[in-house]
C-alpha cells in the first residue's frame, strides 16, 4: 500500500501523518507513507482542503484531521476493496 | 458516553443539552455574584470590580461560542470549498463578488488551506477579483470573531463588524478584479492541472450534521479557551485598574490619525479574535472611540501577516500590496464613518 498525506507542513498534517502510521501499525498494515507538500502536486488530486490523504493515488480524505479510528477504516475498507 | 447517547439519540441529546445550555446562561448573573460573595472581596474594591467582571464574562463567552460554533459547525456541513467553487463558476465582476464574499462566511475555510484553494479556484476560472473578496471574507468574519463582539459588545456591534466586513470583502475583490493584477499572480497558478476527486459529492444524513457540530465545538472551543481566558483576564485587569478616559487622547475620536495607526499597528499583529476583542473591548471603555477600535480590530483579524506570507508563494509582490493596500483603506474607511456616525 502507498499512502501520501497531502498539506504543506502545518500542525494538521503532521497530525495526520502521525495518526497514519497509528493506524497502520495498529492494523499491522504494511505500507509506504509518504509526504507531499508541492502545492502543484497536492491541487493535481483536486482537493482545495488540507490536509489530504491518498492511499495507492485515490484520495481517501481531506479537509479534516480523522481520528485513528476513521483512518483504520478508511484503510480497511481500502484494503477489502 | 456523551459520544454514545449523541450517535443514538443525536435530536433528543441536542435538545436536552440545549436546555441545559439556556439554564445555564440564564443562572449566569446569580453564580458570578455568589462566586464574588463567597470569597468575601470588599465591595465596590478595583480588585472585585475585576474579579467579577471575570466570573461572568469567561462562562458567558463560553457559552455563547459553544452555541454558535455549533450552529455553525451545521451550517457548514451545508458547504464545502467544492460546491462553493460550483456556485462561483460563470459569476460575472460584483455579482461574483458579492456571492463569494457570503460564502466565505459559511464555507469550512482554515488560512493553512489557503493555497490549495486558491488554485482550486482560480484553475477552474474563477476570476482573480471574484477569488479575493472570498480570501477577504474568510478570515475576517468568523464565527469566533462574532461571539466575542455580540458577548462583550452586543449585537449591533457585531452586526456593523458583520456587514462592513462583507462590504470591505465586495469592494476590495471587485477593485482587485478591475485592475487587472492577473499578470501579478505566479505563472505556474495557471499551469497548474487541477485533478477531481470523486470525495467532495458525499450524501450527509441530519445526525451526521449533528455530530459535525459537535466536532467543531470540540475542535474549535479547546483551541481558543485558552486566548479568551487570557484575553478576558487582561481585559477585567483594564477594566478594573486602568482610569476613566485614558483611552481618550490615543484612541479617542478628537485624534484623527488615530485610526490609520491603529490599522498600522494592527496588521502586523498577529493574534486571533479570541485574545484580542476581550482587551478591545475594555479599552473602549476607557475613552477610545467606536470605529478606531473596529478597525483595530478588523486589521488584526482580517489581515494577518502569517497569511500574507503563505500567499506569497502564489502571488508576486505588487499584487500582495495591491490586496494588503486595497484592504487596510477599506477598514480605515470603515473606522472614520463609525467615529462619524457616533460622534
Amino acid at each position: 500500500m502507498n499512502i501520501k498525506v497531502l498539506g504543506s507542513g502545518c500542525m494538521n498534517c503532521q497530525t495526520l501523518e502521525k495518526r497514519t502510521y497509528t493506524a497502520l501499525q495498529e492494523l499491522q498494515i504494511d505500507a509506504t507513507v509518504e509526504k507531499v507538500q508541492d502545492y502543484q502536486k497536492i491541487a493535481s488530486y483536486g482537493i482545495m482542503r488540507t490536509p489530504g490523504l491518498v492511499i495507492d493515488e485515490k484520495v481517501a480524505l481531506a479537509g479534516y484531521v480523522p481520528t485513528v479510528e476513521k483512518l483504520k477504516e478508511v484503510l480497511l475498507a481500502h484494503r477489502n476493496a | 458516553m456523551m459520544r454514545k447517547l449523541l450517535e443514538k439519540y443525536p435530536v433528543t441529546s441536542t435538545a436536552i443539552l440545549f436546555l441545559l445550555w439556556i439554564i445555564l446562561y440564564t443562572a449566569l448573573q446569580l453564580l458570578a455574584d455568589a462566586a464574588v460573595a463567597l470569597a468575601g472581596l470588599p465591595q465596590g474594591a478595583h480588585l472585585t470590580e475585576a474579579v467579577r467582571f471575570f466570573v461572568f464574562e469567561v462562562p458567558k463567552v463560553l457559552l455563547l461560542l459553544t452555541l454558535i460554533v455549533f450552529a455553525v459547525g451545521i451550517i457548514r456541513s451545508y458547504f464545502s470549498p467544492e460546491r462553493t467553487r460550483k456556485m462561483l463558476g460563470g459569476k460575472k465582476l460584483f455579482a461574483g463578488n458579492v456571492l463569494a464574499s457570503l460564502l466565505g462566511v459559511v464555507t469550512p475555510f482554515c488560512s493553512c488551506s489557503a493555497i490549495p484553494l486558491f488554485l482550486g479556484f482560480v484553475e477552474s476560472g474563477i476570476p482573480l477579483g471574484v477569488t479575493f473578496s472570498f480570501l477577504i471574507a474568510a478570515p475576517m468574519i468568523n464565527e469566533v470573531a462574532l461571539v466575542l463582539l455580540f458577548g462583550l459588545f452586543g449585537w449591533k456591534t457585531a452586526l456593523l463588524y458583520m456587514s462592513t466586513g462583507l462590504l470591505i470583502a465586495m469592494v476590495s475583490g471587485y477593485i482587485i478584479g478591475i485592475l487587472k493584477l492577473e499578470k501579478y499572480v505566479e505563472p505556474w497558478v495557471y499551469e497548474t492541472k487541477a485533478g477531481h476527486s470523486e470525495l467532495a459529492e458525499e450524501k450527509i444524513l441530519f445526525p451526521e450534521r449533528i455530530s459535525a457540530g459537535f466536532d467543531a465545538v470540540v475542535e474549535i472551543v479547546s483551541k481558543v479557551w485558552i486566548y479568551i481566558v487570557i484575553g478576558i483576564a487582561v481585559g477585567a485587569g483594564i477594566h478594573g485598574y486602568v482610569p476613566e478616559n485614558f483611552m481618550a487622547g490615543i484612541m479617542g475620536k478628537g485624534a484623527w490619525w488615530s485610526v490609520p495607526v491603529a490599522v498600522l499597528i494592527g496588521v502586523p499583529m498577529y493574534s486571533n479574535a479570541a485574545g484580542i476583542i476581550p482587551i478591545v473591548q475594555a479599552l473602549l471603555e476607557k475613552g477610545a472611540s467606536l470605529g478606531t477600535v473596529l478597525a483595530f480590530m478588523m486589521a488584526v483579524i482580517g489581515l494577518s501577516l502569517p497569511e500574507t506570507i503563505i500567499l506569497k508563494k502564489v502571488l508576486k509582490l505588487p499584487l500582495i500590496f495591491a490586496f494588503v493596500g486595497i484592504v487596510a483603506a477599506g477598514i480605515i474607511i470603515v473606522g472614520y464613518i463609525f467615529n462619524f456616525v457616533y460622534s
